[in-house]
């Protein structure tokens, strides 16, 4: 049996020239509450509509429970609940009618009680005869779970659930997926723009930006107190990448101008011996700047993202 | 899933807008000829009363039904054309198209069931039509002799002689209108909302009814090929004899466009982005 509910191997999207997705690679362990992090614009919702079929990947792969997702559509959307970007359904049906012509459509047989069991899951026991049209942003969203959990699947997929909630939809929202996660053992991946909202929900997590895979790992180890993230920009070496994996110094690579940046995360105390390395290695080191922790970190990403918005 | 397919489309109350639209203008029309209809005939038959003695009930219900077809050759097209071109741009627009296609049902299949729901909706809003128009005509105004006046000709058609010529002519609308329901189909795969679709299937069904229609030589080559050309066979059935070679014709014709329709539709469906 797999190891991971859900593997991207070299994912990449290109729209005519833009790459919105750039050779992206991970995998989601089962029973992992996987958070999928990026500024605005950085490829979450263009990977998520890879995973769940929706967009057709330029190149790569993905495996759900080990089988490759283009070969085996039909067994891997069985194993997939999803909900991407808004959770849209049929405004001029009740809740329970739009329940249960998504629950039809997962090609199991669900009982009624299954039905009841989720509605009351997500807390909208006795609003199911109510229209959709009627309902609050964040009834929305429970209902759109309860749609993605009918058919018991093996990984849950939701795309930026606390968007447009208020405050207290927020809270309810974060504590409706620790249930699903900690206490039903659910395979969820869950993405955002805001690394709190990860922080407190999720066990794993993955930060992208303009497509491309900055740091991926546990966020205890992630966002450990006693790291810093070190942002260290050299004149391009085709070589020296493979080398600083080879050793585990390595992270991520990011290509700009003439120059490479590389992010590290690592006790300040061994800074100095990575700067050793790259001189014995020949590198050019251009410039070694501390942002002291990854949320500092993806602040700047997110600042950067925002100013580049701007811009335009 | 059809099944559902259906539930969606008859539990929205827009899809019974066609049906009053429908309605109205088969009753306007009925109240018009209930009111002036022996003018409106003696009129008609002008040049043919001074050659023929025609006696009977001639302002009967077969003729104000084929009045009535006559009238609602473009209306009937634009109604089927409102929820096929709707059929995947109602779903993109909703926003439903991501949920719908993240449960495990091959997009093939999505193309077909939301076709064939289409084709359902057309033949009952066709049995409506012989419903109100053939059955409330024929109640209103009794039954006789029928005169299928043409530009160049009439045909008498005796009272026990039409029923079946209905029945056959509703058959083949029921075909006519599949084609158009194919058409819808296929330019809403290319939609985020229904509009265009909407709008592209009537402006392509006029576009081509004019080509079928205009007597220049640039166009006789290709007007046995447009299906604007055929959509209009049925009347063949109330000629005698019935071109039936014709009118075979052109159900080959209908016939290989809805194929056609239906497999691009199918092939740009498969291979598109969803990005609504």
């Amino acid at each position: 049996m797999p190891e991971h509910i859900a593997e991207v191997k070299g994912l990449t999207k290109k729209f005519d020239d833009f790459i919105a997705v750039d050779d992206l690679s991970f995998a989601i362990g089962k029973g992992q509450v996987y958070g999928f992090l990026g500024p605005n614009g950085a490829g979450k919702s263009t990977t998520i509509r890879m995973l769940t079929g929706l967009i057709h990947p330029t190149a790569g792969e993905v495996l759900i429970d080990g089988e490759s997702f283009s070969r085996n559509r039909m067994r891997a959307l069985q194993q997939i609940g999803a909900i991407v970007e808004r959770p849209d359904m049929y405004k001029y049906l009740s809740a329970w009618d739009n329940l249960r012509i998504f629950a039809r459509l997962s090609r199991k047989h669900i009982p009624a009680d299954r039905l009841h069991e989720v509605i009351e899951l997500v807390g909208l026991k006795g609003r199911e005869s109510d229209k959709v049209k009627a309902y609050s942003q964040g009834m929305k969203q429970r209902l759109g779970i309860a749609i993605a959990l009918v058919h018991d699947p093996e990984l849950l997929i939701l795309d930026e659930p606390t968007n447009g909630l208020d405050p207290q939809g927020i809270a309810e929202m974060r504590e409706l997926i620790k249930t699903l996660g900690t206490q039903m053992g659910k395979t969820i991946l869950i993405s955002s723009h805001l690394l709190y909202e990860i922080e407190q929900v999720a066990t794993h997590m993955l930060i992208i930006h303009k497509g491309k895979k900055v740091v991926e790992g546990k966020v205890s180890d992630l966002l450990n107190p006693n790291e810093t993230i070190f942002e260290v920009r050299i004149l391009p070496d085709d070589s020296i990448m493979s080398k600083l994996q080879e050793k585990g110094w390595g992270q991520y690579v990011a290509e700009g101008g003439n120059s490479s940046t590389l992010l590290f995360r690592m006790h300040p105390r061994k800074m100095p011996g990575l700067n050793k390395y790259l001189v014995e290695e020949k590198v050019h080191v251009l410039e070694i700047r501390s942002k002291h922790s990854l949320e500092e970190y993806f602040l700047s990403l997110t600042n950067e993202n925002n100013a580049g918005a701007g811009a335009v | 899933m059809l099944g559902l397919e259906l539930y969606k489309i008859f539990r929205r109350p827009r899809t019974y807008i066609s049906f009053l639209i429908m309605t109205a203008v088969t009753f306007l029309i009925q109240l018009a000829m209930y009111v002036d209809g022996k003018s409106f005939v003696s009129f008609a038959m002008a040049g043919v009363g001074e050659q023929f003695d025609i006696g009977g009930n001639i302002l009967n219900g077969y003729l104000v039904t084929y009045i009535v077809l006559q009238s609602l050759l473009i209306h009937i097209p634009l109604l089927v054309a409102l929820v096929a071109g709707d059929a995947l741009a109602g779903e993109a627009n909703m926003g439903t198209m991501r949920l719908l296609l993240t449960k495990p049902v091959s997009r093939t299949k999505v193309v077909l069931v939301k076709f064939i729901a289409g084709i359902i909706y057309a033949l009952l809003l066709l049995v409506w039509l012989a419903i109100v128009g053939l059955g409330l005509s024929i109640l209103l105004f009794g039954t006789g002799d029928m005169i299928n006046l043409k530009s160049d000709a009439f045909v008498m058609l005796l009272e026990h002689d039409i029923i079946w010529r209905y029945m056959l002519a509703f058959a083949f609308a029921a075909l006519a209108m599949t084609t158009v329901a194919a058409l819808a189909v296929f330019l809403s795969v290319f939609g985020d909302n229904s509009i265009g679709p909407i709008i592209g299937t009537m402006g392509i069904i006029v576009v081509l009814t004019i080509f079928s229609n205009l007597e220049v030589p640039l166009f006789n080559t290709i007007k046995p090929w447009l299906f604007t050309t055929h959509m209009i066979a049925w009347k063949g059935f109330f000629d005698a004899p019935v071109p039936y070679d014709a009118i075979w014709q052109s159900v080959a014709v209908l016939l290989l466009y809805i194929v056609l329709f239906i497999t691009a539709t199918i092939i740009v469906f498969n291979k598109k982005d969803i990005q609504s």
